[in-house]
């Protein structure tokens, strides 16, 4: 199968995309949002990889990397409706500072439980701190201090697939029901995957959490190396 | 051929982006140096909300599938990924709930402060 698989230049493409809009598909004809199309694609492609045998490098080089390909692009253009409610946001710049500050604060303490808790191994431990902020600059900083890349990677994956498919239901149960706020906790908590999912519920979430993004990220590649030391 | 200009924009800002980050390197990903300019051209006027709107809009709409190569990438750290589960998990779902609590529930409580005293 996985020899089928190699020679179609359009498996990956296919496969993901697929798997994405029967998903949307499936919600359509439901009328609800029963099936999150990222998370069922991410299923659904792992689970016909691993059944088939397939490589994940067969998967990726096939179609795969073409869809990556426009998440830089994508990223950027979180800057128009960033563009669009900076008035808003300047207005309330103290709440999305503080906001993030405290998000961020949460995090690295929730590691530091998990290093008190688990005794992990310094890298490991490491390896969870950027584990809020978006892939590049996680993986990166991961890098620098001494963790397992690839398991920062697998670990912000995790956190931002979690991010998009319950973020809404988790905020409503929280109470969080200023739109404003609603961003900064997506964008702070899940980053990029959970800000495609902010700026599904409205531009003045999906502002402020591509804001949060920028924030978040920065703040923690000031504040990881300074919690790294505790290993 | 308003979305192939569009497209030539986005693609020119994204290109801009890469050689910025070639010539400065830190730790951040060429796609928030790009973020960044992005807005900047948008503020100061140089670039017209009109001239990516459309296809940047579209981008936007298909984020989710497009971090579906990604979020499959776990299948490659398996092994490693099974020593270290529990934390993993744990930050992943608890983690995630609790910095998504702390920071709505923070800058609500900021922003209706603001609110009463107006």
């Amino acid at each position: 199968m996985s020899e089928i698989f190699a020679a179609c230049s359009c498996f990956g493409l296919f496969l993901a995309a697929g798997s994405y809009q029967l998903a949307r598909a499936i919600n359509k004809r439901s009328g609800k949002e029963i099936c999150n199309p990222l998370l069922f694609a991410t299923l659904a492609c792992g689970g016909l990889l691993l059944a088939t045998g397939t490589d994940y490098q067969v998967f990726y080089d096939n179609g795969g990397n073409i869809l990556e390909f426009f998440l830089t692009p994508a990223t950027i253009c979180l800057a128009i409706p960033l563009y669009k409610q900076f008035e808003l946001l300047r207005k309330n710049a103290g709440a999305v500072l503080a906001g993030c500050a405290a998000g961020v604060a949460a995090h690295m303490l929730g590691c530091v439980l998990m290093l008190a808790l688990f005794r992990m191994e310094g890298a490991a431990y490491i390896s969870l701190l950027p584990k809020s902020i978006t892939t590049a600059i996680g993986k990166g900083l991961s890098e620098e201090l001494g963790g397992f890349p690839a398991i920062t990677m697998a670990t912000i994956m995790l956190t931002g697939l979690f991010g998009a498919v319950a973020a809404p239901s988790l905020l409503k149960w929280f109470g969080v029901t200023e739109k404003l706020s609603q961003g900064l906790a997506i964008g702070t908590s899940s980053h990029a995957a959970g800000t495609s999912r902010a700026v599904e519920m409205g531009e003045v979430q999906g502002a402020a959490s591509s804001l949060a993004i920028v924030v978040t990220g920065l703040l923690t590649v000031l504040a990881a190396p300074i919690f790294a030391q505790l290993t | 051929m308003k979305y192939l200009h569009e497209a030539v924009i986005i693609a020119a800002v994204t290109f801009l982006a890469e050689i910025l980050k070639f010539f400065l390197p830190l730790p951040i990903p060429a796609s928030i140096y790009g973020l960044v300019l992005l807005f900047i051209l948008l503020k100061s006027g140089v670039l017209k909300l009109e001239q990516v709107e459309h296809v940047g809009g579209l981008l936007l709409e298909c984020m989710p599938l497009l971090l579906v190569p990604a979020s499959v990438s776990f299948l490659t750290v398996l092994d490693t990924l099974q020593t270290m589960l529990l934390p993993v998990l744990i930050m992943g779902f608890v983690g995630t709930s609790v910095v998504m609590l702390v920071t709505g529930r923070v800058s609500q409580a900021l922003i209706r402060r603001r609110k009463g005293h107006e």
